[in-house]
């Protein structure tokens, strides 16, 4: 077999794929931020934490009431999905006639006011969270070990990527959405209730967050920090993609994954800032970013 | 003439009263992480267990009164030095306890000794506490680095476990754990085969396992703490890497990372501590009064030195009969110590406290009898070779 | 759209008597902060001391150049390390070594300035993070920083190698200088004919351009005179608690000078102290209730934003009708 530059195939490959399922899990929340902003052109800064609300929840439905992975996979977006619903209503519609920075400012305070919540309530060692038992073990691939369950996230964050992308791009309710992006006035006027659109929508972003959530509770440690640093990452992600489109938001998820499971092979110290650095370098060729409109 | 005799000798009958009764006002400070990371290993914990070692010591009875304030130092230098300067400039502290991280007890180290205080560590694992940091004001109960990576890393080489493979945080912390149990792995006649750096904070560990099962070692060592440790233990479980021949060792675990774990997760776990709460009837008995307070939890070894070393220092205060720093200090380094949760040991010229140390395997859940059931004993580390050698630690206390 | 600042509506002209004012407020506020050591903790007010600095620093970026950095904490805390390293590896005196930490921070403004003016808006915060983060695993990282431990230790010195500095009241009365200077300075900034271009690109931007002036290059000097202040108050923050360590690199430090700004007031002169005082103040006093301060900070970053978007000092401006 053929070596390049003395990594095996084998370990390369394996780092691929890893790299994949570090990227699912950016291009949900990268998608959910980019929903968000599409239409309230707000930064959700508490994104994160709803993230980590999510995995929370799942573990708290398991814990309290027996309710399994599987039920919470479908229940957890929506309970989590509702409080952000709850949010948009009593908060951050307070905020659609000022500057942007406001809500990002705002996003940001109720970041710390969740973190700091469920920091009280179950401490910061984590909590455990078992992988359901229907995804236990994994395949070899010949080249790599792949547990079943990190397959599984691929996928269904594909599915879920797909799905999102499908339903704003392509059918009438999401054209109304992009059409509300564009002008909610005139929207408002052809008899839609823009106001209704922009809460759910909200809720809809929310939901992918805790989504990823409950994806990540099984092989992440389930604790309130969890979102926190991860956040930063997804922001830079978006920065390189540009808030353009919906497929931007989910190929930049996806790539840079791929890039950072790549530089873990042959630089490890440098994973943690490989994004951060290409981030810089799309920042001095194109400021609006790989998929981006011209400036915002 | 006559009356002013009179009036010195009353005086110095009333001064010998005074004295007889020993009128003792301490005000110790548990000084640790009440949010952070190490909330549940340190946290309100610490601070029942020194509740109980005045207790136990009945220190009202013997004269001494005894206050104890708390504070969150959030595992931040800076905010646990602001906090120990306040506390010794303005609100009277005479001893701080525990401080968990070794970054913020370095801090208070220097602290306390600029204010002339004294500072007993419990919870911060950095081995320069008594070394190259050593203070005359520092007694370092609980463990230490140097300590752990002895423990696991040469118990594990003599079990046949030659070939090791590291997973080390990338920040000085988890360096010298990787250089302190590379050096005892050789030592011992086994060899390192290989090492990764990871990020630190890190929340994706399955690239470096991959890359530590390639390596065809014998053992994984786990060179970080708290939450990556935790993420990376998790994440083996699920790459079937124990299942498939390779050891884990965790350098630096605590038994609320077991419990956070789930045995599932962590059975098979090697690992090095100076205190499991199901020792012995003593350890039993103390144990079960602590988790009656602390919400059914069990104590950490951390908690446990935060007890013996309130014990330890209420006794010095009682020896001398006072508070002064120097000749408590000097009690405690002379006086050999003995509480229910070490046993016999001593606090040396350089402020390290010795005691056994011992080598712990986590059980299966099959194993296990019921809830905090969780280590069997693989090994007793003897204190005289538990703690790094007085001579090797670079302490200018040492001459 | 802009930032609500009090200043907008006053910026044109500044009521008759302002300066006055702002002079007699300056006058009080020293003399308070003379006697204040003999009263108050004096590290307690160092604290106070630098972080009003480093809030008004923000201040002069966010309230009167309308561009909020997320990454400050960069600055504050590159500043923090290279002095303590250079006044405990190096030996050097403490003016050196805070003038050598202020310079790195304001390098370091101009490298990071001049990519983030690209974008504008949340982007700029965003871009500002995200650099802001790359710092701190540099911090991380690098060999010098010592990592988690941070540097410890740090001698204060003596200042031009005469004054002892290890009294707290010596120490206080060189920050109080320090500090004074910075907020001097900045008000100076302000009133500038520099500060109007800078307030009018605030408030429109392309009406800027189309007059002539060359935006970006006003962007990027506020971006690095505030660089630069921010720094200096992590150099002095240094010597103060003779340590510099990763807290002062984190985000969650960026997020709190923001919100001291934020709370006190955005644009105002004064709002950037009174935020600090208050912040530092609840800090220090909530310190046993762990992480329910963190609670009670996402609480006033909500309470700021919904309720009172002026700040403290902005809606005393408003009542009293003065400029602050």
């Amino acid at each position: 077999m053929f070596e390049l530059l003395g990594i095996s195939p084998q370990v390369l490959f394996g780092q691929l794929l890893l790299g994949l399922i570090n990227g699912s899990f950016y291009a949900l929340l990268s998608l959910g931020l980019a929903v968000i902003f599409g239409l309230l052109n707000i930064i959700n800064f508490s994104h994160g934490a709803q993230y980590m609300m999510g995995a929370f929840v799942a573990w708290m439905l398991l814990t309290y009431t027996g309710i399994n992975y599987w039920w919470a996979l479908a229940l957890v977006p929506i309970i989590v999905g509702a409080f952000g619903v709850g949010i948009e209503r009593l908060m951050i519609s307070k905020l659609y006639h000022l500057d942007h920075l406001y809500g990002l400012l705002l996003t940001f305070g109720l970041a710390l006011i969740i973190q700091g919540v469920f920091r009280n309530e179950y401490g910061v060692s984590g909590l455990p969270y078992s992988i359901p038992a229907e995804l236990s073990g994994g395949q070899n691939l010949g080249f790599m070990f792949l547990p079943n369950y990190r397959a599984w996230v691929i996928f269904a964050s594909a599915i879920v990527c797909f799905c999102t992308w499908f339903a704003i791009e392509r059918t009438r309710l999401g054209a109304y959405l992009r059409a509300a992006t564009e002008n909610p006035t005139l929207v408002g006027a052809f008899g839609i209730n823009v106001p209704r659109m922009i809460t759910l929508t909200y809720g809809f972003g929310v939901a992918l967050a805790a989504f990823a959530g409950v994806l990540a509770a099984p092989i992440y440690s389930v604790n309130p920090n969890m979102g926190a640093d991860l956040i930063i990452v997804v922001f830079a992600v978006v920065v390189i993609g540009g808030m353009g489109s919906i497929l931007g938001a989910i190929l930049t998820g996806f790539g840079l994954g791929i890039v950072e499971g790549l530089t873990r092979v042959f630089y490890p110290e440098a994973s943690a800032v490989v994004i951060f650095v290409i981030m810089a370098i799309v920042l001095l060729f194109k400021p609006a970013g790989l998929f981006g409109r011209a400036a915002s | 003439m006559k009356l002013r005799t009179l009036a010195l000798a009353s005086l110095a009958a009333l001064l010998m009263a005074g004295s007889a009764m020993a009128q003792t006002s301490v005000k110790i400070g548990v000084l640790n992480d009440r949010s952070g990371i190490y909330a549940d290993l340190s946290g309100e914990g610490s601070v029942i267990a020194a509740r109980m070692a005045v207790e136990d010591f009945d220190a009202a009875a013997k004269g001494i009164n005894v206050e104890i304030v708390s504070a969150d130092h959030q595992n931040k230098p800076d905010i646990a030095s602001n906090i120990a300067r306040q506390w010794y400039d303005q609100d009277g502290v005479d001893a701080i306890f525990d401080v968990p991280t070794s970054s913020a007890a370095l801090a208070v180290a220097e602290i306390s000794r600029d204010k002339n205080k004294i500072f007993m560590d419990s919870g911060a694992g950095s081995a320069d506490l008594t070394g190259k940091s050593c203070s005359p004001n520092t007694v370092h109960w609980t463990y230490d680095t140097w300590a752990l990576a002895h423990g696991t890393g040469s118990a594990l080489v003599k079990e046949g476990f030659k070939k090791w493979f590291f997973l080390t945080a990338d920040y000085a912390f988890g360096q010298a754990l990787e250089k302190d149990t590379s050096a005892v792995v050789v030592e011992n006649g086994g060899e390192v085969v290989g090492a990764v750096r990871h990020p630190f904070p890190g929340t994706d560990f399955s690239s470096y396992l991959l890359q530590a099962q390639a390596s065809g070692a014998d053992v994984i060592g786990l060179a970080n703490a708290g939450g990556d440790t935790v993420n990376a233990i998790k994440q083996a479980a699920e790459f079937g890497i124990t299942q498939a021949g390779q050891k884990l060792a965790a350098l630096l675990i605590f038994i609320t990372d077991v419990h956070a774990l789930g045995l599932e997760t962590a059975q098979g776990l090697v690992l090095t501590e100076s205190f499991y709460w199901d020792m012995n009837d003593q350890t039993r008995a103390w144990s079960k009064r602590f988790a009656e307070q602390n919400g059914g939890n069990m104590p950490t070894m951390v908690h446990a030195g935060v007890y013996a070393s309130v014990l330890h220092y209420l006794k010095a205060v009682e020896a001398t009969g006072g508070k002064d720093t120097t000749a408590v200090m000097a009690k405690m380094k002379e006086m050999p110590t003995d509480d229910p949760l070490f046993g016999k040991g001593e606090i040396r010229a350089d402020g390290r406290h010795i005691h056994d140390m011992y080598l712990f395997q986590v059980k299966s859940p099959e194993e296990s009898k019921g809830p905090w059931d969780y280590y069997k004993l693989l090994a007793t580390i003897p204190a005289k070779d538990a703690f790094r050698p007085l001579a090797d630690g670079g302490c200018d206390l040492v001459k | 759209m802009s930032l609500e600042t009090p200043a907008q509506s006053q910026a044109e002209a500044l009521p008759v008597g302002t300066p006055r004012l702002h002079l007699i407020i300056f006058a009080v506020l020293l003399v308070l902060l003379l006697i204040a050591p003999f009263v108050l903790y004096p590290v307690f007010l160092m604290k106070v001391l630098c972080f009003a600095l480093f809030a008004s620093a923000l201040n002069l970026l966010l309230g009167f150049g309308g561009l909020l950095s997320f990454g400050h904490a960069a600055f504050f805390g590159s500043a923090s390390y290279i002095t303590a390293y250079a006044a405990k590896d190096w030996g050097l005196s403490p003016e050196l070594a805070i003038l050598l930490g202020t310079a790195a921070a304001a390098v370091l403004g101009l490298g990071i300035g001049a990519l983030a003016i690209r974008r504008q808006g949340i982007y700029f915060a965003m871009v500002t993070l995200a650099f802001a983060q790359m710092v701190f695993f540099f911090a991380v990282k690098a060999p010098f920083t010592g990592g988690e431990d941070g540097i410890q230790a740090v001698p204060r010195g003596h200042l031009f190698g005469f004054i002892d500095l290890s009294s707290d009241l010596t120490l206080y009365f060189v920050v109080l200088v320090i500090a004074f200077g910075g907020l001097l300075g900045i008000y100076r900034i302000i009133h500038s004919p520099f500060g109007q271009v800078l307030k009018a690109i605030r408030d429109n931007e392309p009406r800027l351009i189309s007059l002539g002036y060359k935006v970006q290059r006003y962007k990027l000097a506020v971006f690095v005179m505030s660089a630069t202040l921010a720094g200096l108050a992590g150099a002095t923050k240094a010597l103060v608690f003779q340590l510099a360590s990763l807290t002062d690199v984190y985000w969650t430090m960026s997020g709190e000078v923001v919100l001291m700004t934020l709370l006190g007031g955005m644009g105002t002169v004064f709002g950037p102290l009174v935020g600090a005082a208050a912040l530092v103040t609840m800090e220090n006093y909530f310190a046993g209730l762990g992480a329910w301060v963190t609670v009670l900070q996402g609480v006033i970053f909500v309470a700021s934003v919904l309720l009172f978007r002026e700040g403290i000092v902005g809606v005393i401006a408003r009542l009293t009708k003065k400029s602050l």
